[in-house]
């Protein structure tokens, strides 16, 4: 008999299944909601980043590149990682960057590995949504924006547009539909990388990126 | 790294635990540990009324899950297998390690890079490969440090939890190549991240545990701070997970309760850095992400819980360590003391299934019975009943249907088994009990003055005078 199998009859043996009803979940998350407006949302989001170190801008969709390029300057960075065919990555390579080269994500990774990791500074991601009651923000790496765009660059750019900003990861996924597919990988991030492995003293910049850099794009003229 | 871990037996527990209650150093960074992780995670839950509603509903997920065990562990195998993930069932320790063997020389793979997985320390995983040639290289800071200093990890969330930063700084200086010594903790994590991050690049295979998979969707949780598990998953061109088979649940909707209920009760953070959702392989069309994706399921003893209706909540577990940061014991005495991969009150319940109550009984003895595991516990599992069960087994006459696990009777000896049972004789007739009282209070002066533990530090316990019956046959008069 195979392992599998023998596990299994051993797991089938004692008679349990019918003890259990299915957890209400549901109706967990139903009576634990928040009565909040969307600036309230928004508001739990920012002070859960912010207290992991992540800096958060107010942008607009006319200033956000300029915003970026600003921010990118202030920290003398030397390149931008963007995706391919994203409508953000088209206007960010649309201005005169300057100094700043950008680059595109447009081979496998196992051609050019080395360079990825030791000759870019920085990445922008647009992410699809975020979890204002624990301060993560959703990502489903794909075609276009590949999964090492928000773990190699020592800097992660995030583009974050305010609607899609959702009360809890329970309502996120189900307002989503995740249960019906989901991507090869999704990613929640909650500010940049770090550890307390050495006497429990917090340190940034562990494996992945040592700097979060929120770009919290307002589409409803509140900012303008 | 050619070190050997060494394994302890569990028998040598006293003398190991006396060890360090001898070493001041290593009591004051487990009691600094330990106060820290406590403070952290009661800030997190300042909601009475929320925190055990949500306790409550995470239990039901777990007992809910496990009561559809068989059910969804298939349907998760059936899920993976269509998103072009592969399944591997392993009975035990050495069958893990050779399904992991047989996928690196396939893929002539010289060097593996490994997230943090408990279960891989359980299987000896860095051994097995290393005798076969196989470089196995721990990526999560504590890990690295740990395996560096050849030790074995003292918690199951910090593993470096007994080390000092000094210690560690000496650590560096003397094992890295080009290093001098710092106490700075900012420069010696900058330190391991350069190292490690030439590590992920060369890597052929990623190993990493998984904190739920998720049938319904074929789904694989992850979760870190470091990033070091991302790395693992994403950049070699191979990776395996491996789990125990309790780790399944049936529905992602299943997962946001437990992950709140495990980061806050963990580390006192409402959400970790990353929470890594793996569903599969790298498609035709990406251009990143492992070209295999393998899931190592394992039992090693855990069917042995599951089929004894007690027992089972054992592995409700979600291996927060919340029980063992509130032990008493544990504080005390430290993770290396117990000689199991998993130390604390879940090691001293799960590790019988693992490595035989002959082997680990002394675990369920060392334990106050005070409860602060089972009030922590954020699925809550009763600690204490099962260690009171498991000290039951171990007493339990072999090969009668009171020993039900594997090393069962092992603290069984004849003379306490007999005293025990005249003891019984004795409480349970009352005729018996006259005489042998009468007995006791008249030949007092015999009492021995060497009681064995209890005159350690006690002074010698001695019958009254009188009983209890004599003093109120006097009242009366």
């Amino acid at each position: 008999m195979s392992a599998r199998e023998d596990i299994l009859n051993r797991l089938r043996k004692p008679n349990v299944a019918a003890q259990q009803l299915s957890p209400d979940v549901a109706g967990w998350y139903a009576t634990h909601q928040r009565d909040e407006d969307m600036a309230q949302r928004t508001a739990r989001l920012r002070a859960a980043l912010e207290a992991v170190h992540t800096e958060i801008h107010d942008v607009t969709p006319a200033n956000w590149t300029s915003v970026l390029l600003s921010v990118a300057a202030a920290k003398g960075l030397r390149q931008v990682l963007i995706g391919t065919n994203t409508p953000h990555g088209a206007e960010l390579q649309a201005c005169q960057t300057g100094a700043l080269q950008v680059m595109r994500y447009e081979q496998s990774i196992d051609s050019w590995r080395d360079l990825l990791f030791d000759g870019v500074d920085s990445g922008l991601t647009l992410a699809r949504g975020a979890v204002a009651e624990t301060g993560s923000l959703i990502l489903w790496p794909g075609p276009s924006e590949p999964r090492l765009m928000s773990l190699v660059p020592s800097l992660h750019f995030v583009l974050l547009d305010v609607a899609t900003i959702h009360s809890d990861f329970y309502s996120a996924m189900t307002a989503e539909g995740w249960s019906k597919g989901m991507p090869t990988n999704a990613v929640l991030i909650c500010g940049p990388s770090k550890t307390a492995d050495i006497q429990q003293t917090l340190a940034y910049g562990a494996h992945g990126p040592k700097e979060l850099v929120v770009l919290l794009r307002h589409t409803d003229g509140s900012l303008t | 790294m050619s070190k050997v871990v060494q394994i302890h037996l569990a028998k040598d527990f006293k003398a190991r635990s006396k060890a360090v209650l001898d070493n001041p150093g290593q009591r004051k960074n487990f009691r600094g540990a330990m106060d820290f992780l406590q403070a952290k995670r009661r800030a997190q839950f300042t909601d009475q009324e929320e925190l055990q509603g949500l306790r409550e509903l995470g239990a039901s997920i777990r007992r809910y899950s496990l009561a559809n065990l068989p059910r969804l562990l298939e349907q998760l195998e059936a899920n993976l297998t269509t998103n072009g993930v592969k399944v591997h069932w392993a009975q035990n320790s050495a069958d893990a390690n050779e399904i992991a063997l047989q996928i690196a020389q396939r893929v002539q793979a010289k060097r593996i890079i490994k997230g943090k997985s408990m279960v891989s320390e359980e299987v000896g995983f860095n051994h097995a490969m290393e005798a076969a040639g196989i470089e196995a290289f721990e990526s999560d800071m504590g890990e690295y440090i740990v395996q560096l200093a050849g030790e074995a990890p003292s918690h199951i969330i910090m593993p470096a939890i007994h080390k000092t930063k000094q210690e560690i700084a000496q650590l560096f200086a003397d094992e890295v190549p080009g290093v001098t010594y710092t106490e700075d903790v900012d420069a010696l994590i900058q330190i391991g991240r350069r190292l490690l991050r030439r590590k992920f690049a060369e890597a052929d295979i990623g190993l990493s545990g998984v904190n739920f998979c998720v049938a319904e969707t074929g789904t694989l949780c992850l979760v870190e701070n470091e990033g070091n598990g991302r790395m693992c998953t994403t950049v070699p061109r191979v990776h395996i997970a491996i789990t125990g088979i309790e780790k399944v649940v049936e529905k992602l909707a299943h997962v946001p309760p437990l992950l709140s209920l495990l980061t806050r009760s963990a580390t006192g953070q409402s959400v970790t850095t990353y929470v890594n959702m793996i569903s599969g392989p790298r498609k035709a069309d990406e251009k990143d992400g492992p070209q295999e994706v393998h899931l190592i399921l394992l039992d090693n003893g855990r069917t042995q819980a599951y089929a004894d209706d007690e027992l089972r909540a054992t592995l409700q577990c979600i291996r927060c360590g919340a029980c063992m940061n509130h032990c008493p014991v544990y504080a005390r005495i430290g993770g290396h003391a117990y000689g199991t991969t998993y130390p604390g009150p879940i090691g001293a319940i799960i590790s019988p299934h693992m490595m035989g109550l002959d082997a680990t009984y002394p675990l369920a003895f060392a334990s106050t019975l005070c409860g602060a595991c089972n009030e922590v516990c954020p699925v809550k599992i009763p600690i204490t009943d099962i260690l009171v069960r498991l000290r039951n087994e171990a007493q339990a006459k072999p090969e009668t249907e009171d020993a039900t696990l594997r090393g069962s009777g092992a603290a069984r000896t004849v003379a306490a088994s007999t005293v025990w049972s005249m003891w019984s004789q004795v409480y349970s007739k009352s005729g018996l009990y006259k005489l042998a009282s009468w007995f006791m209070s008249r030949g007092r002066a015999l009492s021995p003055s060497e009681q064995g533990a209890w005159t350690r530090s006690r002074t010698p316990l001695v019958p009254a005078p009188k009983r209890l019956r004599d003093l109120m046959k006097d009242r009366k008069l």
